[in-house]
């Protein structure tokens, strides 16, 4: 079997898997990264969105064999330390989880559209197509403004 | 100190004490024919059913011989306090209330307090399943109790060691203090009040001392979830427990004729493959290898048993089976409408998940559970092992709304467990959680208003839906209660529940509501606000219609005919905040309707952008919301809005369609949950101030949001909707069966 080495939340990493292998899995089942949930394993519900280099991917849909030498950040690796990112500390004002099991992925999308875009506008956030079945949405808009408005 | 409530537990079998009003039994209504001319002022409604016990009240009922065991708490040296609830965690928010709960009645910072979910507790007997909008109802009392009780106690040694009298003591902080004022950290009383013989009785505080209950708190475990830390059931490390999926039949409940596995069994990282016997099961290192292996399986399979069904014939049933009307439209005005609602999947984000250790004399199962005796007492049947051998642990839900109430991923996982002899680690993928997992079943509903010189004289409702399976525990409870149910005759438990779940808030004069069920075997659940959704949804378009009918305005009109003070405060704070009957530029429009269950009520007022009739948008909610008491206004709120989107979707575009014994949806990219471009860009709640003790919250939020936004529809459009979703194509290439 292949091995990939790359970087997750800032350590390096080297794995054996088949190439076509979804990133998630390896960071799920090989890393023990549990932080990027399944909900659909076809890039739909994007509960698992993380960062590769700094932009939005879906794991889901992203061979590992892609991510050899470059950087993937998860939820986990969001925060600097104790020090959360604003994005998260919006979430916590908010008060936006209900069952929590998309908001990973929500606020990885958020985070990665508010390094691209200062101005954050309704159509904006109404491009953000991360499924929530508790359906946060309202408060995941009024917490990536107050994001916004604090970045 | 671990101290269950100081209640005393009443020996199984003991009767439960009925409580006054339980012994009402409501008559087949009487048919009475209002003589024109004589009806002046709005023609009163006997009570419903539901007014009288609703289904909520009965799962106190049947919880109450063991309400004094509910709540286990423990105070901590370190001074935290744990409280072990019997109820599920799915995002409803209960944890935080009841830690809430908790946090007021011993004077503790809410950070002081954990809620762990306890595992199947089989000595609680029917007191462990949480649904019906209950847990707050009926935790309210006993969690209170046993704190109060656990604070007699920390008091109680506070005074022993420091030889002063318990009347000269107060709490706060987490501490007792002393009458010098000198403090004394709960954390060094716990061991000493462990210790302490005697009955420890205290009455909670009355609620016009609570400083912590009833304003609006966050979630005690937010931060956890936006860090990424927070476990869910496949997040565990169990050991030995592997990634396991299964490939499952092409129609519902289709079973394994013939497998040809030696493509997958060569496969990366595949470690076992068996038959069970709802598919074939495949474990592998990894998810994702699991998957592939999963589908280069060659499988033929036996049939299923629907079929031959699709939507066309399931509606077709439905129909045949609606009840006839009682009231014939003579001599009166009248106003008859007919709504079809497709079949819903719960479609929790977390797919139906649970981890299974069985071994040859025991075993370990980890999900998430809303009814984990009955889900226990399943396994340990299917797996051949005394209950005893058993442990269900109760983990946090990704989701729910109804959904795990029933324990089908748990029962699997044991099985595959068991017919592998290993450790699983089972999930369900997304499609499979869509077609093979539950729905809201389809329903067809007839309705009949008549009316004559201004007034409403009867009001019929005949409810005809696909079989709702209750078989988590419900059934019990019903029978345990039976005695008491404010229903006559010998109704089924789904009838049962029906007239315990809804009730028309009106004043109609003679109203009559009546559910026919059509069994067919597939698989259903309670989806949030089990009928109410679509049967109050469907009434509140009907009172639109009746309103305009009578020359009405939808508002004026709900407000002559709402029977109480409360349910028009809710409804005038809508009109009021939400700016009623303002211009509207065209294809925009207002809907608003009602909505009473489990003691609770709220209305709903929403604008909608129907521009394009095949594209609309609900911009704009205005909510209010009684609940009696709320005990987390921020908390509630959530709900209401969570109720809110459930609303939009399923309204607008979320459904089902059923072929050939399948559903054609397998994913969020067909199955139109709402994203955020369909949701309101302007959400606004409304809590009305606590009046009394606490009702349900967790389904109340849906019916009324479903009113009002077909009935903006309805306005916007011109065409009053009569199926739902609204806009429904299979507008996708299913994925192959
Ligand atoms: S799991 Fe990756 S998009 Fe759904
Ligand atoms: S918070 Fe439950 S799915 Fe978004």
């Amino acid at each position: 079997m292949p091995t990939y080495t790359f970087v997750v939340n800032g350590k390096p990493v080297t794995v054996d898997a088949p190439a076509d292998l979804a990133l998630l899995w390896v960071l799920r089942d090989k890393l023990g990264v549990r932080g990027p949930k399944f909900g659909c394993g076809i890039g739909v519900c994007r509960a698992c969105t993380s960062h590769l280099n700094g932009a939005e991917i879906q794991p889901c849909v992203t061979p590992v064999a892609e991510c050899a030498g470059q950087e993937v950040t998860t939820i986990e690796g969001l925060a600097s330390g104790e020090d959360l990112h604003p994005v998260q500390e919006a979430w916590l004002e908010q008060d936006v989880a209900q069952c929590g099991y998309c908001q990973p992925g929500q606020i990885m999308a958020a985070a990665a559209l508010l390094r691209t875009k200062k101005e954050i506008s309704d159509e904006d956030v109404d491009r953000i197509a991360n499924v929530c079945r508790c359906g946060t949405y309202f408060r995941i808009r009024q917490a990536i403004k107050s994001a916004a408005a604090k970045m | 100190m671990t101290c269950d409530n100081e209640v005393p537990v009443p020996a199984a079998g003991a009767p439960v004490r009925r409580r006054r009003f339980l012994t009402f039994l409501v008559a087949a209504p009487v048919l009475t024919v209002a003589v024109p001319g004589t009806a002046e002022a709005v023609i009163p409604t006997l009570p419903q059913p539901a007014e009288i016990l609703d289904l909520g009240d009965v799962l106190i009922l049947a919880g109450t011989p063991t309400a004094g065991a509910l709540a286990v708490l423990s105070v901590g040296e370190d001074g935290v306090v744990t409280l072990d609830l019997p109820r599920a965690e799915v995002g409803q928010g209960i944890t935080t209330a009841c830690a809430m709960l908790v946090a007021e009645e011993l004077d503790l910072p809410l950070g002081q307090v954990r809620v762990t979910l306890a595992d199947a507790r089989p000595e609680l007997l029917m007191n462990q399943l949480t649904g019906g909008s209950n847990t707050m109802r009926s935790v309210y009392g006993p969690i209170r109790q046993a704190a109060a009780a656990a604070r007699a106690r920390l008091l109680a040694a506070a005074a022993e060691q420091h030889g002063v009298e318990v009347s000269g003591l107060s709490t706060r902080d987490g501490a007792v203090i002393l009458p010098d004022g000198r403090p004394v950290l709960y954390g060094l009383l716990t061991s000493a009040a462990a210790q302490l013989t005697g009955v420890f009785a205290a009455q909670p505080k009355p609620a016009s001392e609570h400083r912590l209950v009833g304003t609006p708190q966050s979630r005690i475990d937010a931060r956890a979830m936006v860090t990424g830390q927070f476990r869910y059931t496949l997040d565990q490390d169990v050991p030995g427990a592997m990634p396991t999926v299964v490939r499952r039949p092409p129609t519902i409940n289709g079973s394994v004729k013939s497998v040809d596995s030696a493509v997958a069994r060569a496969m990366p990282g595949v470690l076992a493959i068996g038959v069970v016997p709802t598919g074939v099961a495949v474990v592998a290192e990894t998810f994702g290898q699991a998957m592939a292996a999963r589908d280069a399986l060659k499988v033929t399979w036996n049939p299923g048993t629907i079929d031959a069904l699709s939507d066309k014939e399931i509606r077709a049933k439905l129909k045949a089976a609606t009840l006839p009307f009682v009231v014939p439209p003579l001599l009166t005005q009248h106003l008859d409408m007919e709504f079809d609602f497709a079949f819903v999947s719960h479609a929790p984000m977390e797919t139906n998940s649970a981890i299974a250790d069985v071994r040859d004399d025991r075993a370990e199962i980890w999900a998430g559970l809303k009814s984990p005796i009955v889900a226990r007492q399943t396994i340990a049947a299917a797996i051949g092992l005394p209950e005893s051998a058993v442990t269900v642990h109760v983990m946090q839900g990704g989701g729910s709304f109804g959904r795990r109430l029933f324990f089908d991923a748990a029962i699997e996982a044991a099985q595959i467990s068991k017919a592998l002899r290993r450790p699983v680690k089972l999930m369900w993928s997304r499609t499979d959680d869509m077609r093979h997992g539950r729905a809201r079943a389809a329903s067809h509903h007839k309705l009949r208003a008549t009316f004559a010189l201004g007034n409403v004289l009867t009001f019929e409702h005949r409810v005809a839906s696909v079989e709702t399976d209750f078989r988590h525990g419900l059934g019990e409870v019903l029978t345990a209660t039976a005695a008491s149910l404010p229903v006559a005759g010998n109704l089924s438990f789904a009838q049962t529940v029906f007239l315990t779940t809804c009730k028309v808030p009106y004043n109609f004069g003679v109203v009559t509501s009546l559910l026919n069920e059509v069994p067919l075997r597939m698989h259903t659940g309670s989806w949030r606000s089990v009928y109410s959704a679509n049967t109050r949804g469907a009434e509140e378009v009907l009172v639109d219609q009746l309103a305009a009918k009578m020359g009405k305005d939808p508002v004026a009109f709900r407000r002559e005919y709402l029977k109480t003070a409360r349910q028009r405060a809710v409804l005038n704070k809508v009109v009021a905040e939400g700016d009623w009957g303002r211009a509207m530029p065209k294809g925009f429009a207002q809907g608003i309707a009602f909505h009473d269950e489990y003691k609770s009520c709220t209305a709903c007022l929403v604008e909608i952008d129907a521009r394009d009739p095949q594209n609309p948008r609900v911009v704009k909610a205005v909510i209010a919301v009684d609940v009696g008491r709320p005990i987390n206004p921020r908390g509630l709120e959530a709900q209401m809005l969570g109720g809110l989107t459930d609303a939009i979707s399923t309204t607008l575009r979320a459904g089902l369609h059923i072929d050939k014994g399948l559903p054609l949806e397998g994913s969020y990219s067909q199955f139109h949950y709402a994203r955020q471009k369909d949701t309101p860009k302007d959400v606004r709640i409304f809590v009305m101030p606590a009046t009394g003790e606490p009702g349900g919250a967790g389904e109340l939020g849906v019916p009324a949001a479903v009113g009002a936004i077909a009935n903006a529809y309805a306005r916007a459009t011109g065409v009053v909707p009569r199926s739902f979703p609204i806009i429904f194509p299979v507008d996708f290439e299913p994925f192959p069966r």
